[in-house]
């Protein structure tokens, strides 16, 4: 599941060719509207034009369903809170609003290289090298944003294996412990390898 | 090929628990300028802190080290754009999601144009065998394709100099092999840290280190017999 969450697929449609500024604020109007606009019908408006998007940008099935496997989970904790402390309607909304953000947000990603946007972000805020703000700097901490959780979800599945290989597969304890440790180690060699390749000097 | 010159260089970490500095690596004065440098020593015995000291990775708490005449400490970012590093495990320094993203990653300070940039980095992993992995996930690498990745991304920035943290430790005997010729077929002076001693009687030049102390310099040969009896004798 690590190795392909949210990873550009090359192809030829529609949306591969946009330019990343167009979908980079397509993006944030569509996330703006689903957050603004209120009311079930409207969400599954929303959830019919994410679905739109992703069959334009021929999206792989499989992939996308792994992808949004755990936006799923948060999903519906979330609508069933909402279902217990407001109403239906507000619980269906919310379910399918999330659903359609993640859905909007991996066709980017599965549409767009990754240095397609940083050099995007980069051109954009290059004014701001006049109030000391390092372009490059920003667009990596964006590109290890993006890298950060194939990486980590890697780290967790190792740490899992590790913990079932040992007989401790049902602790958490076992599990949790060794994942954060691991994942703070894996943060400090990134941070001494981006030093050693020269990135942010 | 570029002078790599320690002088006096010296380690200390403190220990705020116990009140008190532990030395790391004991002065060490050397003047590298062979094409091909080996590390070896046991594990703990300080010879990563000394090959991370070429490129200011760590600092030298007294003493010097300068590579082509740049200090380490002062120039810091200069001598990065001269040494290259890579490290035992490829995978902490893979950062962008597929193998040609993280070569360009490399290539953003030199290479401007982007549609160029692409073809540099394809380029550079066609001439490491990855040609047909540039636009796979990193994390869907075997381990001597991560290594392989690792050094395409370091040497696409053309550095002078590539020092190599154990860089076989993880892969098996075909992935050590490949790795092994790829290394000593690069035209920058290379400084390698190994437990692999078949590898390293490769090297001009061989530094032993134990217990935080350059023990043995000299010739490849020489210097596996003194360390072999080093382990022996301990």
């Amino acid at each position: 599941m690590s190795m392909t969450v949210g990873l550009y697929r090359p192809g030829d449609t529609v949306l591969h060719r946009l330019p990343v500024g167009a979908k980079l604020l397509g993006l944030a109007v569509i996330s703006v509207a689903i957050v603004a606009l209120r009311g079930p019908l409207l969400a599954v408006g929303f959830l019919v034009l994410a679905v739109v998007l992703a069959l334009v940008g021929r999206l792989d099935l499989a992939a996308t369903a792994r992808a949004l496997r755990a936006v799923l989970v948060i999903a519906v904790l979330v609508a069933l809170l909402q279902w217990w402390l407001f109403t239906f309607d507000r619980a269906l909304e919310s379910l399918l609003d999330l659903i359609s953000l993640a859905l909007v947000a991996l066709t980017l990603t599965v549409t767009t290289p990754t240095t397609e946007t940083l050099d995007a972000v980069v051109r954009w805020i290059r004014p701001l090298r006049r109030v000391g703000i390092d372009p490059e700097r920003v667009a990596l901490t964006i590109a290890m944003a993006i890298q950060a959780l194939p990486g980590t979800l890697t780290l967790a599945q190792e740490t899992r294996d590790a913990a079932r290989a040992r007989g401790l597969g049902r602790s958490p304890r076992a599990y949790l412990t060794p994942f954060v440790i691991r994942v703070v180690a894996r943060a400090h060699e990134t941070g001494d390898s981006l030093k050693a390749r020269g990135l942010g000097d | 090929m570029p002078e790599i010159r320690f002088e006096a260089a010296e380690v200390r970490v403190e220990s705020p628990d116990l009140g008190e500095s532990r030395t790391i690596l004991h002065p060490a004065s050397l003047t590298l300028t062979e094409q091909r440098i080996g590390i070896i020593g046991s594990n703990g015995s300080g010879k990563s802190t000394l090959a991370r000291m070429i490129n200011g990775l760590v600092l030298p708490s007294a003493g010097s080290v300068t590579v082509d005449g740049l200090d380490v400490a002062r120039r810091g970012a200069a001598v990065r754009r001269l040494v290259g590093f890579t490290f035992t495990d490829p995978a902490a320094q893979l950062v962008m999601p597929t193998c040609v993203e993280d070569v360009e990653l490399s290539l953003r300070r030199t290479v401007k144009d982007r549609v160029r940039r692409k073809q540099v980095a394809l380029d550079t992993l066609a001439r490491f065998g990855l040609a047909e992995r540039a636009e796979v996930s990193v994390h869907a690498l075997s381990g001597g394709q991560r290594q392989l990745l690792a050094l395409a991304g370091v040497l696409a920035a053309e550095p002078e100099v590539l020092v190599t943290d154990e860089p076989t430790t993880l892969l098996d005997l075909r992935n050590t092999r490949m790795v092994g010729d790829l290394l000593f077929s690069l035209p920058q002076q290379l400084v390698l840290v190994t437990h692999d001693l078949d590898l390293v009687r490769r090297c001009d030049r061989v530094l032993v280190v134990e217990d935080g102390r350059v023990c043995y310099d000299g010739d490849a040969d020489a210097a596996v017999k003194h360390y072999v009896r080093t382990v022996s004798v301990g």
